[in-house]
């Protein structure tokens, strides 16, 4: 298993939905410095692609996805030198 | 827009959010704009859609400048005022039209002519100064206020299906141009009828407002190319959009070394 570096900050946005899902995913990324990681926690197939791609397209690594039985994806970003 | 502690609006980020996804925004993209200050000369065609969008994106204090009442030809193109507004002061239908759609922008509501007495005051406190008025007397005046204040000045102007916008930084640059370069003497009275008596499209009113809106957004947010050096002209018969360079013009009164006996400008339209 790689390693991943522990994450310097956790959010959980299983109650939220698109577009609020990334908007508060990008504010929490906002308030690390570069090469930080985030943890998310989400819900559900379409916040994971949409959060996913839109880390991408802003500069940000997603660096791994844990999804369980309850329809959770754990995922975690590495900040980019990006907003 | 944050109150004495600091604190952000409730609900900001669901109401910001559209702004907050944007590339160059963000959280911290908002909270300037929520820290922001525009000053928004004239509250008819220009200022009205440009007033609308900019409290709508947050920015977190208006300046709002007008003396006149609203009259019914108003109503056409000038969208803060409403039918049941008419003989009431611009200035009070519009702080109510834009505190019904963002209640946490501070207004400031100044229902008094710009003159060369209160101008500094009045156009001082702002980051980006956006000129909606009719007449070149107090476009003279605006930019000659924003020049000497070193502020950011939005300008616009419209005739019938067209429309002018440009953005003069007024940041002390030595080739800057200002409002004055591109039109160095008012045209003689008469020469020109008054935006209260040409007619004007009222949609391209609103075009234009919205791109002065924008640009003053672009400024306080510091992203994209501002609309300086260069003049935008619209034509929206053929829906063409044209921009031509502008340049310094050395004789203009505002820069060089006359600059501070500056010739007094008398205004002869004063609509």
């Amino acid at each position: 298993m790689p390693h991943n570096p522990p994450a310097a900050s956790f959010l959980d946005i299983t109650g939220d939905v698109c577009p609020m899902t990334y908007v508060k995913t990008k504010i929490a990324l906002e308030d690390l410095a570069p090469g930080e990681v985030l943890a998310v926690l989400l819900r559900g197939t379409e916040p994971l692609r949409n959060v996913t791609q839109s880390c991408t397209l802003d500069g940000h690594t997603v660096l791994r996805q844990d999804s369980g039985e309850d329809g959770c994806t754990r995922i975690l970003i590495r900040r980019g030198t990006d907003d | 827009m944050t109150d004495k502690q600091g604190n952000l609006p409730a609900n900001w980020l669901e109401r910001y959010s559209r702004n907050i996804l944007l590339p160059g925004v963000g959280g911290r993209g908002q909270r300037r704009l929520l820290a922001a200050r525009v000053a928004v000369v004239g509250l008819g065609g220009l200022g009205s859609p440009a007033a609308l969008y900019l409290a709508a994106s947050g920015v977190g204090t208006l300046d709002l400048i007008d003396s006149d009442a609203v009259e019914l030809s108003n109503l056409q193109r000038q969208i803060l005022h409403g039918t049941p507004d008419l003989g009431r002061p611009k200035t009070a239908s519009a702080g109510e039209a834009l505190a019904r759609l963002n209640p946490g922008v501070h207004l400031n509501l100044h229902a008094e002519r710009l003159d060369s007495g209160n101008a500094a005051e009045l156009l001082g406190k702002a980051d980006v100064i956006l000129d909606g008025s009719d007449n070149f007397a107090t476009r003279y005046l605006v930019n000659e206020t924003a020049v000497r204040l070193g502020r950011p000045l939005v300008t616009a102007s419209l005739f019938r299906f067209e429309g002018q916008a440009a953005v003069f930084l007024n940041a002390g640059g030595p080739e800057e141009p200002c409002y004055r370069c591109l039109f160095p003497v008012p045209p003689p009275a008469g020469a020109l009828p008054s935006c209260q008596e040409a007619g004007i499209l009222g949609s391209v009113a609103g075009l234009l407002g919205t791109i002065q809106a924008t640009e003053a957004l672009k400024l306080l947010l510091g992203i994209g190319e501002p609309l300086t050096g260069r003049v935008l002209g619209v034509d929206a018969l053929s829906m063409e959009f044209t921009t031509l360079r502008v340049r310094r013009n050395p004789a203009c009164p505002l820069h060089g070394a006359e600059s501070s006996m500056l010739p007094p400008f008398h205004p002869s339209d004063s609509t």
